[in-house]
């Protein structure tokens, strides 16, 4: 079975918020599959209903080609899950918690301890094994959480923010093991707001706002068809702007420059500065962050 | 308001979250132990001793024998209703332990009938630790008060049923404080505990058996450390196994009702 997880017409309210509005994905086997979007998107939702800890307002979905509603248990015992919010278990140390965490799973006593063990070597926690969770660092607690995930050999891994808080070489850390995973034939569903990090991982991702998804596609796909190749960036000033309307290049205003996308940056760039008299220039490519702005907009959302 | 008594599915997976809790009370076991100690010793002192020169006798029973079962009783209170509003309270709200055990095969309805399990287990242990000192100083009789660890398993569930729907409506901890003192307290003292029901004025009276829980455990466990059977036994029992049902079945389906949205 090649559909890991189908969505179709997925909706969830909350009293009378809409937090997912009818979103419809597949995720197949063997994909790193993400979701973006500004905070309240509806990201954390919607891991929560393939989690099956959420239930769904209407639609279909269907993980393993099971449905939450009917079979959480037998979908459950496939998942790993790190949650958005941190929930390890402070009456145990690190080991402890793997060892209880896979009690959960019905994972007898003895595979359990020896696979805690090899997991806190695969997230280089072994120094804490036997320190309770209390006492460890954020991004170390984001760490024992993956493993935790880990315990029962998941199937699918659900992600929601797994390296929010982490220090760089934990970043790189947590992407080489996802790699590794996805190379073990892993299926992994993750959300992040580092849109290099996603842009790195995921083989397709899909971007969310207000409950909807925007696109689909894969970060390089979706760069090339929203943004361009490069972009170039000039220091604003009323002559730039003058200049560029009057040649209607499309341009977009942030703080103290003006951003113009382009497939070519020096034919842009030879205009500038022919005519326009721009002072600081730059040229870079485009990235998964300028679609992400783009398309959400550049307002903080509350 | 249906849904309120609709009975829930439980896996045997419940019984991973009793043990967890198991694990985690062995852990802390010097913190653990010495309470129902020192407990039973001083209310032996105290109220047995103290009060119980002035007092001789209840009803031709030493006074001290007299509230020998009434202390075995408020703990069996005590530690399950504490055990399932401010314990369960902490791991639901601090330290989301729910959220976590939710997310593997287990389910709500496994997640909170563990916890219930686990607030009866710890009314028996409170106990177990009680009977020897109680044993000890000869104010209950062997082997029949030995039945008190098995009615502590029932009385327990029974407090630890209603814990849990006081926790699930909760909130917030501190408003845990209201059914502290407004419930729990004054039923340690109007539950024939302390002196027989009898002495209350009679529509006290009928009150006390028709709605504190408490009075029907008092009355059962004094049945047996004394002992003094009589057929009444049953209409106890009944009582206690019937409020245990509906409280521990709604306290499930509001938890449900908070956590799963
Ligand atoms: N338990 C809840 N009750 C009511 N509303 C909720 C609940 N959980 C989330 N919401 C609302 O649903 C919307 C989507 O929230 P969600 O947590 O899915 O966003 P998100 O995309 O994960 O955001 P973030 O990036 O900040 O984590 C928000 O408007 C939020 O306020
Ligand atoms: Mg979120």
């Amino acid at each position: 079975m090649d559909e890991i997880i189908a969505a179709e017409n997925l909706r969830k309210t909350y009293d009378n918020l809409t937090a997912v509005d009818g979103i419809s994905f597949v995720v197949r086997k063997g994909e790193v599959f993400g979701f973006l979007g500004p905070n309240g998107a509806g990201k954390t939702t919607t891991m929560k209903m393939i989690a099956c800890v959420s239930p769904r307002t209407s639609g279909v979905l269907r993980v393993f080609g099971q449905d939450p509603a009917q079979q959480p248990a037998e979908i459950k015992h496939r998942l790993g899950v790190v949650p958005q919010e941190t929930n390890l278990d402070p009456d145990f140390t690190s080991f402890g918690n793997l060892v209880t965490y896979s009690g959960y799973f019905d994972i007898p006593a003895h595979t359990a301890e020896k696979k805690a063990d090899e997991l806190l070597e695969f997230v280089q926690l072994q120094e804490k094994r036997n320190v309770e969770v209390e006492k460890l660092s954020g991004g170390m607690k984001r760490r024992l959480i993956l493993a935790r995930a880990l315990v029962n050999s998941p199937d699918l891994l659900i992600l929601d923010e797994p390296t929010i808080g982490l220090d760089p070489q934990a970043r790189h850390l947590i992407w080489e093991k996802l790699k590794t995973l996805q190379a073990q034939g892993n299926t992994i569903v993750l959300t992040t707001h580092y849109l290099d990090e996603a842009a790195r991982l995921c083989d397709r991702l899909v971007i969310m706002d207000h409950g909807k998804i925007l696109v689909e596609g894969s970060p390089s796909d979706l760069v090339k068809q929203h943004v361009g190749e490069e972009i170039v960036e000039v220091e604003k000033s009323a002559e730039v702007l003058a200049c560029l309307t009057e040649r209607s290049i499309p341009h977009e205003m942030t703080g103290d420059t003006v951003q113009i996308a382009t497939d070519s940056s020096r034919e842009i760039v030879k205009i500038l500065l022919e005519s326009c008299q721009p002072k600081k220039m730059l040229t870079r490519p485009a990235t998964l962050e300028d679609v992400f702005l783009k398309l959400t907009g550049r307002t903080l959302r509350e | 308001m249906l849904h309120l008594f609709s009975v829930p599915t439980i896996s045997r997976r419940a019984g991973r979250v009793w043990y967890r809790n198991l694990v985690v009370f062995f852990r802390t076991w010097k913190v653990n132990f010495f309470p129902p100690f020192i407990d039973a010793l001083l209310y032996l002192f105290a109220i047995g001793m103290g009060i119980g020169t002035y007092i001789k006798e209840v009803d031709d029973v030493p006074y001290i024998n007299f509230i020998a079962p009434a202390i075995l009783a408020i703990s069996v209170m005590n530690s399950a209703f504490f055990e399932c509003t401010y314990g369960s309270y902490v791991r639901m709200y601090y330290q989301k332990s729910f959220d976590a055990m939710i997310a593997t095969p287990l389910s709500i309805e496994d997640v909170i009938a563990g916890e219930l399990l686990w607030g009866a287990t710890r009314s028996v242990m409170y106990v177990a630790i009680m009977l020897p000192v109680l044993v000890a100083f000869g104010v209950i009789s062997l082997p029949l008060s030995l039945l008190a660890l098995p009615l502590a398993f029932l009385g327990g569930l029974m407090f630890a049923g209603i814990g849990m729907c006081i926790t699930a409506i909760t909130p917030s901890i501190d408003s845990l404080n209201y059914p502290m003192f407004l419930f729990i307290t004054p039923m340690m003292f109007f539950s024939g505990t302390f002196f027989p029901l009898a002495l209350l004025p009679a529509a006290f009276q009928y009150i006390a058996v028709a709605v504190l829980p408490l009075t029907h455990i008092v009355a059962i466990m004094r049945m047996f450390t004394l002992p003094a059977l009589s057929w009444t036994i049953l209409l106890h029992i009944a009582w206690i196994a019937a409020v245990t049902m509906i409280f521990c079945v709604m306290s499930i389906n509001l938890m449900k009702k908070r956590l799963i949205v």
